[in-house]
Order: C-alpha cells, then structure tokens, then sequence
C-alpha cells in the first residue's frame, strides 16, 4: 500500500459519485456486501476488523466491526447498537474520524443494505437473546444556557470526575488523559471539550446527554446510567451536565471565512495574548489537516485548527493565534502516550520506523509570501519552494522563542535577522500567542511589508510536541488572507452629506423654477 | 382418586418446591458434597521477576493506604513457599453432556481498595451477579472487555456497588479501571463451579466432581495457560501440579 493509494483511497470516500438506484428489497446483505467492499473495505478491513489498507493512517482507527461494539449508541452500555443507530453514523458520519456521511452518496438502498452487512461480522446481531432496545431519554429542560443551569452543570462536572480525562477547563488535558488506550490497545485522546463540532455522536446538548448516558463502548468514556438509578444524581442534573460541556463551545459551528480583518487601532498594539484589546476584536477559525504531501507524511494532526485575530496601530501588526493543545510540551507526563502515537499511525511505506520519542516542543508557524501578489499567483502553499520561498514566523514552545526566516519546501528554513517578537501563555489546554512586527521593514526583498489595504496571503502550520509532531509531521492549512483596514477617511463621512446638500439645493431651484413658471403661466390665462 | 391425586399433586409440588429452593440457596462453592476432588499447587520456577512499582501520588486517598510498602503491579504474585498466587484453576472439559450445573447463589463482590481490585483473579458462574463496589470512594470506572460476552462500561464517582451478570463462559474476561491505569482484575466465568484460585499457598482445591477424565486448565495473567489430563472417580482426590518457569 501506497501513502498515494492510500490518499487515493481517501481521496475516494470524499468524492461524491453518482450511483444507479435500484430497487431492492429491504436489507440485502449480497447487495450490502458489494457496497462495503467497494466503499467501506479499504478502511474497514474485507473481513470487518477494522484493519483495511488504509487503516494504519488513522487515528482513530476505522471500527472493527467482528466485535459488535460501537461508541455511538443509542442503548444501554455494552448492549449492541440498533439498526437506527448503525444508520446514523453511515448516513451522518462520525465527526472528528475519517468516517464521512454517506447520505447523499450512496442511495438510501445501498446504506441499508450496507448496514445489514455490517451487521453479519458478529453473531452477536444474530444472537436472538441479546437485548436490544434503545434507552428512554427524557427531554431537553429549558433554560440550560442560564448561569443556575451552568452551575449545576459545573458541580456535577467536578463531582462525577469528567475532568480526570477531559480536565479542568474540559480541553481532554485531565491526570489520566495520557494513559488511555482504546479496547484495542491504541492511544486515544479524551474528547476536547471546547470542538462539539469534532463530537463523533453530535454535538448538541441532547446528543451529549445520551453519550452521557450510554457511554461510548470500547472507549475508556463510560456510562453515567447507574448514577442515575443510585440517585446519585437526578436526570435533570444530568442534562445539566450535558448543557455544561455544551456551553464550552461556540453557540455555533465555527464557520471559515477567507479574510481576517485587522481593524486599526488607537494607540500601541497589545503585545499580551490575555490584553483586553481582544475582547473586542472579531476572531476567525482555520482549519488544519494532516501534511499529507510530503514524507514523511503525518495523518492524525493533534492541532485541528487554529482561531486567529488581528490588529494594527498603523505602524505595527499584532496577530493573535490560540488553538488548543493538550500539553506543554515537552511534557514528561506524555511521552509514553507520544511513543504510542508514533507506533499507532504510520507515515508512509518509505519512512523510517518512527524514531525513539524526543521531547519535542510546541511549534507554530505564520507564513506569508515573500511580497504581496499583485494577481492570484501565490508561493507553493506548503512552506514554498527553492525558488520561490516564502517568509515565515516560527515559534516554539522550548526554547520559547519566534523568529523569522524564509522556507524554501518543508526540509530548509534559513533565519532572518528580523524575528517577530512574540508572548505566550498556556492555559488548561490552550495556547494563546501574540506575535509582532512593524509594517515596514528594512529587509523588502525578503520580508513582506505589511500594507493596509491590500490582500495578503497568510498560513498557519502547528505541531503538538506531545502527539510525537516534529518537522514534516504537522498540520497544515491552506492559503487565506490577512486585510489590515484603514481608518476610514474624513471623506467617507462627508461626501454623502454634501451629496445630500447639493441635491437639496438643485431640487429646491427645480421647484422654484416649476413654481415660477406655473404663476407666469396662471397671470396669461387671467 | 380425585382426592388422593389432588394430595400427591400438592406433595409433588411441594417437593418440587423445597428441592428448587434447597437448589437456588445452596451456594455455588463447595458445589455438591461427594464427588471427586483434584488438588494441587502451581509452582513456579526461575527467577522471581520484579514488579513495577505503582505511583499514586494522583490519589492521594488511594495512597495513603500503602504505608508499609509502595504498591506493585500484581501480573506475577510469587508466595514466600516458591508457588504462584491468583492462578485460575478451573475444569475445562470433560463434565458429562448430562451435567447441570446448579443455580448461582449470591453475588460475587469484586471491590476496589486502595485503587486495586479484591480479588485480582475471580470466577464467577454464567448468570451470577457480580457486584461491582466502589469502597474508595474516588473516581473509578469499570470496564469489561469480554468478547463472549457483551462489553460495560460504569462510572463509579462515589461509593457505591453495581450488579452486572455474564450469559457465555470466558476465561477470561478482563476488567480495568481507564481512570487508574494500573487497576486490572480477570474474571473466569465458568457454566459450572469447578475452578479454583490459588492463594498466599498456591494450592488450589476442585471439589464435588462427577467421575470422569477431565483436562485442567492453569492460567495465569503474565505465562498464559498450562493443562493436565485427570481422571477421577467416585470420592478420590487427585493431584494435579502445575509449574510456570520465569519468561
């Protein structure tokens, strides 16, 4: 197996292709069979193991369906799924994983025949004496984004133990968090409380209260069911609780815009990540991926995604990025959980066994090309090339230091004598850093100067020490675009007045005019 | 007739009743007086492996319990006599097709203490309840990890117990505690009574066995499993030893 048949693969199970609907009747395992092989397998494994080509890229790995255990149910712990339950995450995805949404590329025959097919890797499904009957979940109480309603939430979040794995502050940087192995053996993360957008069940308070209840099977999550039947705590308190993981997120999804906007601001740029400056300033969400172009290739990136704000003063650029990151690394308490990463996903056929795990830092990286485009052309998104480089700030955690340099491919970075200055601080599982530079520098051939006005291409690249991410294992975005607004000019405000004015003025002659002539016109006829 | 049939209807029921009850209290161990009995010890040979210590500084409640010595990790427990405690001695085949095992008695009771499972080997009968307690008082959550049987997995924030039950033999079934690394316990579960673990002597006992030729299975957390062919008739005891060499 390749890493490009496996990117083909992947390539594949992304890309919508039409399909001839037939008639079939319901749940036809020999129709399902020739969906799973043609779709499911090379993840899923042909014999349902979970061990298929492109399996060993992934982290978490695609399910072992020969078990019959699945995370997101909608019954009882360790109770097999229903066929509403296996149908949802083959219609919907599982959010965060490899595992697209099927809905709408494969025809709803297809989707179910594929289920019925999964369902024959385990007797378990055959087995007429297992139970299986959806939980009966209550509804949602109102009022569960009040601070009463939080509250509670917090307390039983305290009182249940949810922040041994997922941490204080909910971003799955708890005690236990480095020690958690899946039920087959490989590292899995504790849920990062503050992406319900990456939760594999949902991500609304009503989805997050059934995890609550079911647990997710083959996960070290368990199910808080019994606490309930031991009046440890009530339903309500539950749904409390649920409506508290909910509320660590964003209302809504975080949408990615193309531009950040950096308004300018009245006085000195905030060189602190924690001034109040960036209460106030709007903050956009970018995405990363894994770095899956060159080798050594990494599929599982740990910094999904990177939120962004910025503002300058007109002599100054202040960029904020936060993103979160479960450790400070290099982080003693981890490195067993790296190696473990680092043994679980492979890179590609070509690289060499993953090395003994080093404390590596934190890292990221701003890039910006070299000049501003005047047309659509930009450097090669991925850290340039020989020939066309691009300008970068690079910041670690340890040594904590940013400088600045120019990337010519992943493998070369040379130093510029100009470094950003940079502040950092961690907290709970997130790294908030603020970089600066002046608009203008002295170096112009090799330093973007930061124009207001203008389009300027930016990317971000991160690393998270603890996950065994160094050099080529990163995650990446693409190219988006910095805009340093200017303060609107004085004439913005008064043209439309004296507009106004001037159209007032003329249509007041007009009428006079009309006026006139009308009495002129009247005295004739008289 | 009617009469005298209503009465041996009644004293049939009644008999049906009482042997029911004497067979639902009877509790599964010792299993029926008589039978057969195969004893043994599990010996162990080589050099004694060194155990990893276990650090708990993140419960301190947990902690606090270990003041003589630090706790170890338990996957090889040597006696001071050279034998090998929490071996799972149990009949793996051999009982007669007529064989019916009893009904299960009471719970078993796997306890957590001091962030450790008592007993860290248990056996349980198919349909027996296991009750799960929570006597820390910390965050615990238990998980089964079966493949016979249907996986759980139960938070235990305070002390409390939970009751589960097993439906298919599995030897064995693990069990571990995701909040504490280090916790594990392994579960036999059996559809008869004929198992035994050993203990600080490395003996074990497996009483009331119907005549026949058995193979004994020995299974031991770090060295896997060891089996003998015993027969047994009437009320004899046999001797079975076995013997796991340091790997």
């Amino acid at each position: 197996m390749t890493a490009s048949r496996a990117g083909l693969a992947l390539f594949l199970a992304l890309v919508r292709v039409p399909f001839p609907v037939s008639r079939l009747p319901a749940q036809d395992t020999t129709k399902g069979k020739a969906v799973y092989v043609k779709w499911c397998a090379g993840c899923h494994g042909d014999g349902g193991a979970g061990d298929g080509t492109a399996a060993g890229h992934m982290l978490p790995r695609p399910r072992n369906f020969t078990g019959a255990i699945y995370k997101i149910r909608t019954t009882a712990s360790g109770q097999l799924p229903t066929d509403a339950d296996l149908m949802r995450a083959i219609d919907e995805g599982l959010p965060g994983s490899a595992m697209p949404a099927w809905k709408g590329r494969l025809s709803d025959a297809e989707r179910r025949d594929v289920a019925a097919y999964i369902k024959t890797f385990s007797s378990f499904f055959a087995d007429t004496s297992q139970h299986v009957a959806p939980l009966k979940f209550s509804s949602e109480p109102s009022g569960g984004t009040g601070a009463t309603a939080l509250k509670t939430g917090r307390q039983f979040y305290d009182s249940i133990g949810c922040r041994k794995c997922h941490g204080d502050q909910g971003r799955g940087d708890g005690p236990s968090a480095p020690t958690l192995k899946d039920d087959a053996g490989f590292p899995i993360f504790a849920a990062d409380l503050h992406q319900s957008w990456r939760f594999r069940g949902g991500g609304s308070a009503a989805d997050i209260y059934r995890r609550l209840r079911t647990g997710l099977d083959g996960t070290p999550m368990p199910s808080f069911s019994d606490l309930i039947d031991q009046k440890f705590l009530t339903d309500e308190q539950l749904w409390r609780l649920a409506q508290y993981v909910r509320s660590l997120s964003p209302p809504e999804s975080p949408e990615v815009r193309d531009v950040i906007h950096a308004p300018q601001i009245a006085g000195t740029v905030p060189v602190s990540p924690d001034d109040s400056v960036w209460g106030r300033v709007s903050r956009y969400w970018f995405p990363l991926v894994g770095q899956v172009v060159r080798k050594a290739r990494w599929f599982a990136p740990a910094v999904t995604g990177v939120w962004v704000q910025a503002v300058h003063d007109g002599h100054t650029l202040a960029l904020r990025v936060s993103w979160d990151d479960r450790t400070q690394s290099p982080d003693s308490a981890w490195l067993g959980f790296e190696q473990r990463v680092l043994e679980t996903v492979a890179g590609d056929d070509s690289a060499p066994p993953p090395p003994k795990a080093e404390p590596w830092p934190d890292q990221l990286a701003v890039q910006f090309p070299r000049h501003i485009p005047a047309g659509t052309e930009r450097p090669y998104f991925l850290m340039g090339s020989e020939t066309d480089p691009v300008y970068q700030w690079r910041w670690t955690s340890r040594p904590r230091r940013s400088v600045a340099g120019l990337a010519r491919g992943i493998e070369r970075f040379d130093t510029l004598p100009g470094a950003p200055a940079g502040q950092a601080s961690f907290d709970h599982g997130e790294w908030r850093l603020v970089l600066t530079r002046a608009l203008a520098t002295p170096d112009t051939a090799n330093e973007v100067q930061l124009e207001a006005g203008r389009a300027i291409p930016v990317a971000f690249f991160g690393w998270d020490g603890s996950s065994g991410e160094h050099g080529s294992r990163m995650a990446v975005s693409t190219w988006y675009f910095l805009a340093l607004d200017r303060p609107t000019p004085p004439g913005v405000f008064i043209s439309p007045v004296l507009a106004m004015l001037v159209t007032l003025g003329l249509g007041l002659v007009v009428v006079r005019r009309a006026q006139r002539r009308g009495t002129v016109r009247a005295g004739r006829q008289r | 007739m009617g009469k005298l049939g209503a009465v041996a209807a009644m004293g049939g029921a009644v008999l049906v009743l009482v042997l029911g009850l004497a067979g639902w209290m009877r509790p599964p161990l010792p299993a029926a007086q008589g039978g057969g009995t195969i004893s043994g010890k599990v010996k162990f040979t080589g050099a004694k492996p060194t155990m990893r210590k276990i650090d708990m500084s993140e419960e301190p409640k947990c902690k606090a319990k270990y003041t003589a010595a630090p706790p170890t990790d338990e996957a090889v427990v040597v006696n001071a006599n050279g034998t090998l405690a929490d071996v799972f001695v149990y009949v793996k085949s051999g009982l007669p097709a007529s064989y019916k095992a009893p009904a299960p008695g009471g719970p078993v009771t796997l306890d957590q203490d001091g962030c450790r499972y008592h007993p860290h080997v248990l056996g349980i009968l198919v349909g027996q309840s296991l009750a799960i307690k929570n006597s820390d008082g910390v965050l615990h959550n238990i998980k089964a990890k079966g493949t016979k049987n249907r996986p759980f997995n139960i938070s235990q924030p305070t002390v409390m117990t939970s009751d589960r039950t097993f439906t298919a033999p599995e030897v064995m079934v693990p069990l571990e505690c995701n909040v504490h690394g280090w916790m594990h316990a392994w579960l036999g579960v059996l559809p008869h009574p004929f198992f035994s673990i050993t203990g600080t002597d490395g003996a074990f006992t497996i009483k009331g066995l119907p005549p026949g030729t058995y193979t004994v299975e020995a299974w031991q957390e770090k060295y896997g499993t060891q089996t003998a062919t015993v027969t047994v008739a009437g009320s004899e005891t046999k001797t079975a030893d076995f013997s796991f060499a340091a790997k």
